[in-house]
């Protein structure tokens, strides 16, 4: 998406479908921009200044030291999405970005949960780490690191079993995403 | 070479002869390698001064101005011509001083975060951190600043790489991966967009800044001229299609006339061309233009659809793509005569809502006679900048341009104190040229300083301030949605504005007559050198008609 230029010409009703799109779904933009100075703080502030907002950010190195990659995830029912990728379209330092199917993406995320885990808790909690396929990172008398890997959807799941148990604290990165296939993101 | 030495360099590569600016500590460099270099420099007051006298310049001759100032307080002092430029789309580059790098960050003598500070306001900006980084980055400034839709590239160079010694290389292309604006229109989508105004029984051309800033304007008049087409501009687009003349329809939008925006109301089919939809142009945005199909032309992709929803986006140059849609509407043998009924449709409105207003029984000077006399006195052939108020709209109104870069004014941002440095600047690029400013006493104020820059440099500009001693439009405002309760808007009787052109080196002038007027208009344009009338006008004045805010355009008042 956002090739330069003019696209062929689409139907009227596609276009009028098009226009202020708002899916209603999360999408992942998956943004390739210059690594140079500011160039982060342009995103940002592009997002603030036009009222979209972000939902997760995660930034990172590629393999080529000049470029960067920006995933930031938002929800398609609040902007329109065409909008917020033509405006990062128009900064010079973005060289490319890729609104990601969410059936042809491969997205995780990172989270550390620190739960409190006291001899009454710990077999249960350990069960349910394990179900999510969660790591125990730390531990001490009284509570536990877990690291989960996976989906929003499933970081917020294994949230949503042991908030009852005793949640101290959650760290999440967001989501970095991946697309499926040979082609590259 | 020193770097600041490549700067000019670099300049003249890109056919600078003339920059706006003020020297300071951080940029001691540059004005050192000014000082030989022979590039003319323009010593302003205050840097908003350069700033919009670049814009001025940029505007008048289609070239990239340029402005400088130094750290801190020079650059926050530019912020406000960067946020005109961007808002209203005008190639200037401004470069400013910054602290020793070493110092960055410490909140330092002059350090203030002039990326950070300006970063919404611009095309593009770049810190220098490596000296040379510099003449690539100059040239990269220059290209984006002039190329797609126009705007303002700030380049922050800090002192010490300033007087850094590089080897300079001339630039001769740039490289911008992330930078590719669109030139050429689909070729589908044109024949799309020429069918659809073949088809059309009620069409109106709605043409923008973009037609003037794009040099497109000849190629507009040849496709309405050819498809009889109906044509009204935006503020910012006046003198893309010469007035006056049968088919055009005035300015649109809140106040503009009834014809164009009753025509948006009834279209079928509005051909936008190089114009955003801004919400003074549409009123009630659900209530905007509700029987018609858009054909949307722009260079900026985010322009598509951003407010009203385009049936046919054209990406491109107005240029290119305005002789394709001619000929391919030329092609499909449209028959004029589809459109008589719509045209006695317009005549009708024309005949029956023209501008108005009523003219005073005394020798009182009406604005609007004002206005007129300027248009006559002058054979419409000036260049006019404006300030931004009342006797912005009544300039708008009652002054006929015939061809683009002749109105000179701050549209988007609205810039109160724009037009007297504006109109310095365009003197300046187009010194044969009459050029006049119209202003409030309320705006004028606010960059009055230049007028010693124009008396010290020679720059023979001629001010008329439409002097009704109110901040005006805030008043009219106050008078119909605030119950009359004016609240800070009196100016009084101060300044002498005649006193203070004396103090200033130039000449001024009171005008109170409306019978000697013409005359008196003519014998100030006359004048050697910069000259400031003060032109006393009735003072509660209002301008009409109006599109209230919040209301749809067909019930326009006034």
């Amino acid at each position: 998406m956002t090739e330069r230029g003019t696209k062929d010409l689409p139907s009227l009703e596609e276009l009028e479908a098009e226009v202020g799109r708002r899916t209603g779904r999360k999408h992942i933009l998956s943004i390739l921009v210059q690594n140079k100075p500011g160039v982060l703080t342009r995103v940002a502030g592009l997002f603030a200044r036009r009222g979209f907002n972000i939902d997760t950010l995660a930034v990172g190195p590629t393999d080529d030291d000049a470029i960067s990659r920006i995933t930031l995830t938002l929800d398609g029912g609040v902007h329109p999405i065409d909008q917020v990728t033509k405006q990062l379209d128009k900064l010079v330092n973005v060289l490319k970005i890729r609104d990601l199917e969410p059936a042809d993406t491969v997205a995780r995320e990172l989270a550390l949960f620190k739960l409190t885990a006291d001899s009454a808790t710990r077999a249960e909690v350990l069960q349910i780490c394990e179900i999510f396929r969660g790591k125990v990172v730390d531990v001490s008398k009284r509570s536990l690191v877990v690291e989960i890997t996976g989906t929003t959807d499933k970081v917020e799941a294994f949230e949503r079993m042991v908030r009852p148990l005793g949640l101290i604290e959650m760290v999440r990165t967001g989501e970095i995403a991946v697309a499926r296939g040979r082609s590259e993101t | 070479m020193r770097a600041v030495d490549a700067v000019m360099e670099c300049l003249k590569a890109e056919g600078v002869d003339v920059v706006f600016g003020l020297p300071g500590g951080a940029n001691l460099p540059t004005y050192d390698a000014f000082y030989d270099a022979g590039i003319r420099h323009i010593l302003v007051r205050h840097e908003a001064g350069g700033g919009h006298a670049a814009e001025g310049y940029a505007k008048a001759t289609g070239k990239v101005g340029v402005s400088l100032g130094t750290s801190g307080p020079g650059a926050t002092n530019l912020v406000t011509p960067i946020m005109d430029a961007m808002m209203d789309s005008v190639p200037v580059v401004f470069l400013t001083g910054q602290i020793r790098t070493e110092l960055l960050g410490t909140d330092g003598f002059q350090e203030a975060d002039t990326i950070g500070i300006t970063m919404p306001a611009v095309k593009h900006s770049e810190m220098i951190v490596d000296p040379r980084d510099i003449p690539r980055a100059i040239h990269e400034a220059f290209h984006i600043a002039r190329s797609g839709r126009p705007g303002p590239v700030v380049l922050d160079i800090p002192v010490d790489l300033s007087r850094a010694d590089i080897a300079y290389q001339p630039v001769t292309a740039v490289n911008l991966p992330g930078y590719q604006p669109a030139v050429e229109g689909n070729a589908k989508q044109i024949r799309q967009a020429a069918k659809a105004l073949a088809a059309a029984k009620r069409p109106v051309l709605y043409v923008g800044g973009g037609v003037v800033s794009g040099d497109a304007a000849e190629e507009l008049r040849a496709l309405a001229l050819d498809g009889h087409f109906p044509v009204t501009a935006t503020l910012m687009g006046l003198g893309a299609f010469p007035a006056p003349h049968e088919q055009w329809l005035g300015m649109l939008g809140m106040h503009g006339t009834r014809a164009a925006n009753y025509a948006m109301d009834e279209a079928d089919l509005i051909c936008a061309i190089g114009a955003r939809f801004d919400d003074r142009i549409t009123g009630l945005l659900s209530e905007f233009a509700p029987s018609a199909k858009f054909i949307h032309i722009d260079v900026d992709p985010a322009e598509i659809s951003k407010n009203v929803p385009a049936h046919i986006p054209i990406i491109g140059d107005a240029k290119r793509i305005l002789p394709q849609l001619l000929e391919e509407y030329r092609e499909l043998g449209a028959e004029k005569a589809r459109l008589n009924e719509w045209w006695s449709r317009i005549d009708g409105w024309r005949a029956e809502h023209p501008l108005t207003y009523t003219d005073s029984t005394d020798s009182e000077i009406r604005p609007q006679f004002l206005l007129q006399s300027i248009c006559r006195a002058t054979g419409g052939d000036a260049i006019i900048t404006s300030d931004v108020g009342q006797h912005q709209m009544w300039t708008a109104q009652y002054y006929d341009f015939p061809q683009p870069r002749r109105w000179i004014n701050s549209g988007g941002l609205g810039t109160m104190g724009f037009g007297l440095p504006a109109a310095m600047g365009a003197k300046v690029g187009c010194p044969d040229q009459q050029v006049v400013c119209i202003a409030g006493d309320g705006s004028v104020q606010m960059n009055m300083q230049e007028l010693a820059t124009c008396a010290q440099e020679g720059i023979a500009i001629k001010v008329f301030i439409v002097n009704n001693g109110y901040l005006g439009m805030v008043r009219q405002w106050q008078e119909l949605f605030w119950d009359g309760r004016y609240s800070q808007v009196d100016m009084g009787k101060f300044p002498d504005f005649v006193k203070l052109a004396d103090a200033y080196g130039a000449t001024g002038m009171r005008l109170t007559d409306k019978n000697t007027l013409e005359d008196d208009v003519r014998a100030a344009l006359a004048t050697d050198g910069p000259v400031l009338v003060d032109v006393r006008v009735t003072p509660e004045e209002n301008v009409y008609p109006m599109i209230v805010p919040g209301e749809a355009a067909r019930n326009m008042v006034g």
